[in-house]
């Protein structure tokens, strides 16, 4: 079967590649775009560790096709620090000791990162339950959960 | 102790390699790739127990795209009558477990596996492979494996001049146990349960290997150690470990569960065969059917104390699950469960009992979280029997300074009696409860380990540092390494730049595990450090030509001992580099040693739960987790050990087990149903650090990792007795269980 021609945007990138029609987005940004910040933890959907935005709304990579990325907006870990910058809840992370091997960090940041675009001010249960959906076995979730909650409100502080 | 004003040490400082964990750079093994690269895959068995009678892999070749399958005929032989040791692992087990040689022992057990262009060609040639199975009787759990005629595993194993799937004891023995038991006015006896569990990393095994035409091997792969990988690749393939070069991805988890190989010595021997570089990359079901779990047991454990609360014997017996192979941890269940306590007389057996399921794995402190559960339950029953508070009970048993252990040593200064005195006077401990609420507590005990380590310190050309140590870096090990380093050197951490070598580059270090890395490499890191403070003053001395030892080190500078050693500028560690070529040459030194003094870890637990007595789901509410942590070199990541540990256990207490059907093959090989603990399910775990400094280290460190683990089960339990009245003696403690096992009234109670 011939390849599909697929043209989207990856963290603000305009670019294309080829994938099969069967090929997972997440084995496209690996394999394709060489973009191995998403992980393959179960490739089916229950730890989170591929997460990316599809158009701001969080998904599992692993989950998508590659071929539905034609015409939308994706972003990665790859593209949440702008300019050599860290974004704040990268900061926050590495401040809090919020991972230790790091295989599960740039799904959870990427989906706190969604979160907090969706809930500035999200309490402690809020983020828990945002969270379910990626799996982490080093921490136990609490310094993940308090940087979260900090790096919110310091954002919302910086607003004032 | 060396450190003095602790300017780094005990600081939460910026982990080396964390800017590029949270901005996706770092390299794990499956991220990596070479030109040429095709991709490996594992045939695997169907059936719990088979003999293989002939494989016929001729369709496989000549599937276009494939370029080499390998057999058991490939992976070199360990015959079954010499034992042939590896650390301690024995290469008759693994060069079985790696590929099943006469018969397939577990569903999953690997029997060829193929190297081709794309993944889909290698798994179309799998399907290809026709292997020629006589299918044999199997048996899943333990009490049908020691059955006088059950199927047996391994026939050239005997137990009591009989052929036995029953393939190792232990024994620890103290005092007399008869005799003990006579002393006793109170004594309790239960039996218990618990299921396997996996480990559970987020990542699966992966590698990625390159065989030159010279036989010059390059392996990038996601070990808890490359020295391990080295060592058992060469031992299963052939090749001299000096043409070996395994280089230590990121790893993304392990737990223990990553301190063998799987995938290595295959992809080894396809890239050997193909010429071409081979990834291979497990999937998560293979994970969990192929790999690991820790051992299921089946415990009974009895204990006696006289009225004043005095334990006088203690007897446990420890039925583990080997898997496959031989080789579960008795040694942690029978040697770890008693030793928090003094007690004059025990007598703690284990027994390895193998049958048809994947090999066990280490699983963080093995063994000593099985043995725990049961005597820290025990010990509950027996404080109220003699209506006396659990953390009084066992403070007033607790071993300490000069007790002999059963399992052989005299403890030197340890910080048990710290570790429950702290959880008596937390806030935690007297906080109220309400309704279908209960709090439990439980003690535990690690051996923690020392052992082989190898650091290289080196002064680069600009007056910075690059430190290379050889252990893999599984939850933050670098940044106490820079904290140490920057501390001995007085300069800011930010200088110092960690990096785990490769075999070819660094001294042999044994693998992460038994809580050894940052015990051991602070060991070898602070002895280089030192080589290289002395190069330092002995280049300053030259230059002012004055005496070495009128030089002291100190905020980054050599400056003169003393006014009468004369009057000098400092010369701070870049002034020296910059001098180096003219004054002697590059600054380094590396060190290698068999650190030896790494003493046992004690910890206790408070936990609270609440059962909802109506779908009978017992929530963890509060935690609080104590530890003698020796001296806690980078908080933030011993908080994060404690944390980890404590939410493995509450996953093993209340829901992880393996699910097996009929067929003897596991029913949820997947994170959707083999359910570990999600952010939602816990509270925040809050951790006491208790510092009593280990004298025979440099810092003062004990290894922290594994501890936590221990007492979480028996503190889950004990909290859920306390909640609704009723004691659960097998794990998992999930709904289903919880639920048939209150009794009507506590129900009816609650209505």
């Amino acid at each position: 079967m011939a390849k599909l021609h697929v043209t989207t945007t990856v963290n603000g990138e305009p670019l294309e590649f080829l994938c099969e029609p069967y090929e997972t987005m997440l084995d496209a940004l690996r394999n394709q775009l060489a973009l191995t910040g998403s992980k393959e933890g179960c490739a089916s959907g229950d730890c989170g560790a591929c997460s990316i935005t599809l158009d701001d709304r969080l998904v599992c990579s692993c989950l998508m096709l590659a071929a539905e990325a034609e015409g939308h907006e994706i972003r990665t870990i790859e593209g949440m620090a702008r300019g050599g910058r860290l974004h704040p809840l990268q900061e926050k992370f590495l401040e809090q000791a919020a991972l230790q091997c790091g295989i599960c960090t740039s799904g959870m940041l990427v989906a706190s990162e969604a979160l907090l675009r969706k809930n500035p001010n999200p309490s402690e249960e809020e983020v828990r339950f945002w969270l379910a959906g990626n799996l982490c076995r080093c921490t136990g979730y609490d310094k993940i959960v308090r940087a979260v909650l900090e790096t919110a409100e310091e954002i919302r502080e910086a607003a004032q | 102790m060396n450190v003095v004003n602790n300017k780094w040490i005990g600081q939460r400082t910026i982990r080396p390699d964390g800017v590029d964990k949270v901005t996706g750079r770092a390299a794990f093994a499956a991220d990596t790739a070479m030109p040429g690269m095709i991709w490996g895959k594992v045939l695997r068995s169907p059936h719990p127990h088979a003999r293989i009678r002939s494989i016929d892999t001729s369709k496989a070749e000549a599937l276009p795209g494939v370029k080499a399958v390998v057999t058991s005929r490939d992976v070199v032989d360990f015959p079954l009558d010499k034992s042939v040791m590896l650390g301690i692992q024995d290469m008759r087990w693994m060069c079985r477990n790696v590929m099943a040689r006469d018969k397939a022992l577990f569903p999953g057990h690997p029997v060829a596996a193929v190297a081709a262009t794309t993944e889909a060609i290698a798994a179309k040639a799998c399907e290809l492979i026709e292997v020629d199975y006589e299918v044999l009787p199997f048996s899943i759990e333990i009490e049908d494996a020691i059955e006088p005629d059950a199927p047996i595993l391994h026939e050239f194993n005997t137990f009591q001049g009989k052929p036995s799937n029953i393939v190792g004891t232990l024994e620890h023995k103290k005092g007399d146990i008869e005799d003990g038991f006579k002393q006793a006015d109170v004594i309790i006896e239960r039996s218990f349960t618990t299921r396997p569990v996996h480990q559970g990393y987020i990542e699966p095994h992966a590698c990625l290997i390159s065989v030159a035409a010279d036989g010059k091997t390059t392996i990038w792969s996601s070990s808890q150690g490359q020295f391990m990988v080295r060592a058992m690749t060469a031992y299963l393939t052939g090749i001299p470990q000096s043409d070996i070069r395994a280089i230590p991805a990121e790893i993304g988890g392990g737990f223990g569960g990553k301190t063998i190989v799987y995938l290595e010595p295959l992809a080894t021997l396809l890239a050997k065969k193909s010429g071409r570089p081979v990834k291979m990359v497990m999937t998560r079901e293979e994970v969990m059917r192929a790999t690991g779990p820790t051992s299921g047991s089946k415990s009974t454990v009895k204990i006696g104390a006289k009225k004043d609360g005095t334990i006088v014997a203690a007897q446990g017996t420890f039925y583990l699950q080997a898997g496959a192979l031989p080789g579960s941890p008795i040694r942690g269940a029978a040697g770890c469960s008693f030793a928090p306590y003094d007690i004059a007389n025990v007598l703690s057996v284990g027994y390895d009992v193998c049958s048809n399921r994947s090999k066990v794995a280490a699983y963080r402190a093995p063994g000593a979280p099985i043995g725990a559960y049961a005597v820290e339950c025990v010990l509950d029953e027996l404080a109220e029997a003699l209506k006396m508070d659990p953390l009084e009970f066992r403070l007033k048993n607790a071993a300490k300074q000069g007790t002999k252990a059963a399992h052989g040593p005299v403890f030197p200064r340890i910080g048990y009696i710290e570790t429950l005195e702290a959880a008596k006077n937390s806030a935690h401990y007297s906080a109220p409860l309400r309704r279908l609420q209960g709090r439990g507590v439980a003690s535990g005990f690690w051996f923690n380990a020392g052992g082989e380590s190898s650091a290289q310190v080196n002064i680069t050309e600009d007056g910075n540092v690059v430190v290379t140590t050889g252990h893999p870096d599984i939850g933050g090990s670098r940044a106490g390494i820079a904290n140490i380093c920057a501390e001995l050197l007085g300069i800011d951490y930010r200088r110092v730049s960690v990096i785990i070598g490769d075999t070819q580059t660094v001294g042999f270090s044994n693998l992460t595990g038994g809580s050894r890395v940052l015990f051991a490499s602070a060991m070898v890191v602070t002895q280089a450090t030192e080589k290289v403070i002395n190069t330092l003053r002995e280049r300053a001395a030259k230059i002012w030509e004055i005496d070495p030892e009128a030089v002291k080190w100190e905020n980054g500078a050599a400056h003169p001992a003393s006014p009468n050693a004369g009057q000098f500028e400092p010369l701070t560690l870049e002034d020296l580099a910059d001098k180096a070529p003219m004054q002697g040459g590059p600054i380094g030194a590396g060190v290698q040693l068999n650190t030896q003094g790494a003493e046992g870890g004690f910890g206790t637990h408070i936990c609270d739960v609440e059962v909802d007595i109506e779908l009978g789901i017992a929530r963890v509410i509060r935690y609080t987790a104590v530890q003698d942590v020796g001296r806690a070199v980078h908080p933030g990541y011993v908080e994060g050990q404690l944390q980890g540990g404590v939410a493995q256990g509450i996953g093993w207490a209340l829901n992880e087990e393996y699910i097996y059907r009929s067929d003897g093959k596991v029913d949820n090989p997947g994170f959707l149903d083999y359910r570990m603990p999600v952010c939602s399910d816990l509270p925040m775990i809050d951790t006491i650090l208790v510092e009593v400094p280990n004298p025979k280290h440099p810092q003062g460190v004990k290894g922290v990792g594994e501890v936590p683990l221990v007492p979480v089960m028996a503190a889950v339990a004990n909290a859920i007795y306390r909640a609704v009245g009723k004691r659960f003696y097998a794990l998992p403690m999930s709904p289903p269980k919880v639920l048939a096992g209150l009794e009507p009234p506590v129900q009816q109670a609650a209505e």
